[in-house]
């Protein structure tokens, strides 16, 4: 395909994520209260955007998953809430 | 547009589901065993489920001109507590050979914890000894790039493993490459949220080649569509695939994986 098939096909859905991107960000700074990990998480990942290699997907994922290899000692609950709370949190 | 659904929870679904697949062109219905969205607090229990997914759920897809076979497992988010594990490993034998059962599936990690990895050695051992083909799930969101680590080296680690007899499935972008690169199969999961979107999942398809790749809905008791895989097949014409290239990712893919079965029949 070429570049303006894509913005053809992709570019109003795109730009329907980026402002709701942009809304979320305004309602977590509009509300009250102290964030949590995944706030600083995100605007990290929000930072891969701006990437000129064409693997921003991958950098995203990498910098929202648990870098750490060793299996836990026990299952916390079932759940994931998508972002790696850091070593800290263990 | 044929298609073959390879991971659909359908206990969990209604029978419109059903009609819908069918007039979509699902040709057949691939089911692994799942958590239920509650532990289940006894063997018993999954021996209900297991005859469910053998017995009741063929009949019912049936009904509706689709083909139904299962996956058998405990499934990791139950796998914490390792002796009802053990018990729950140990109804598998009696039901393999019936005839709607492809291998032993989805097992995996969810946590990445030592008793999850301890549950998935039993079941990799057991698909060893019963020479059966294995379905993996990979954790969800920020476990998922260590989950697959882990479970890509208990695979490569036991030597009665093919990796061309195993799919690894839920992959994304950080994982996809770690699973081919191994030699196994990969499976991406078309979810609305979580997980990967059709255009995801294309781009996937066009970064990494069509072998050893298959998609599923995943469709289950949460938030997912069970027309998944025919509207990314939509979604691929809309980028300009060929027809046969459509055909051989939702379709003979999947069967080619399956076929591996003696069982599974080419619908």
């Amino acid at each position: 395909m070429t570049r303006t098939q894509v913005l053809d096909l992709y570019f109003m859905e795109a730009r329907s994520k980026l402002i709701d991107l942009a809304a979320f960000l305004d309602r977590v700074d509009r509300a009250e209260g102290e964030a949590d990990f995944r706030l600083r998480a995100f605007r990290d990942a929000v930072s891969h955007l701006s990437e000129s290699r064409p693997s921003r997907a991958r950098s995203v994922l990498l910098s929202l998953s648990d870098p750490s290899t060793e299996p836990i000692p026990r299952a916390p609950g079932k759940g994931a809430v998508g972002a790696w709370p850091g070593p800290e949190a263990k | 547009m044929r298609y073959i659904e390879p991971h659909g929870h359908m206990v969990s679904r209604v029978t419109d589901d059903y009609q819908d697949m069918a007039m979509a062109g699902c040709a057949c219905i691939c089911e692994p065993a799942f958590w239920a969205g509650f532990d289940r607090r006894s063997p018993e229990g999954f021996y209900d489920y297991f005859c469910q997914l053998t017995e009741h759920e063929p009949k019912r897809a049936a009904k509706f001109g689709v083909p139904h076979y299962c996956w058998l497992c405990i499934n990791p988010k139950e796998s914490e507590d390792v002796r009802l594990a053990k018990d729950v490993v140990a109804l598998i034998p009696q039901f393999i050979n019936r005839p709607n059962v492809l291998g032993i599936g989805e097992i995996g990690l969810n946590k990445n914890s030592r008793n999850e990895l301890q549950v998935l050695e039993m079941h990799v051992d057991l698909a060893a000894r019963l020479d059966q083909l294995i379905l993996v799930h990979t954790p969800h969101l920020e476990d998922k790039l260590k989950g697959t680590r882990l479970i890509l080296d208990v695979l490569k680690n036991d030597s009665r493993i093919k990796p061309e007899r195993c799919i690894i499935d839920h992959v994304e972008e950080h994982t996809i490459e770690l699973v081919l690169n191994s030699g196994f199969w990969a499976g991406m999961t078309l979810y609305p949220e979580s997980k990967c979107t059709p255009a995801r999942a294309i781009d996937m398809l066009e970064n990494f080649g069509t072998e050893r790749i298959w998609m599923n809905s995943a469709c289950d008791w949460g938030v997912s569509v069970p027309l998944a895989v025919p509207r990314t097949g939509l979604e691929m014409r809309r980028r300009g695939w060929l027809a046969e290239t459509i055909d051989k990712v939702v379709f003979q893919n999947p069967a080619r994986f399956m076929g591996q079965c003696p069982k599974f029949k080419i619908p």
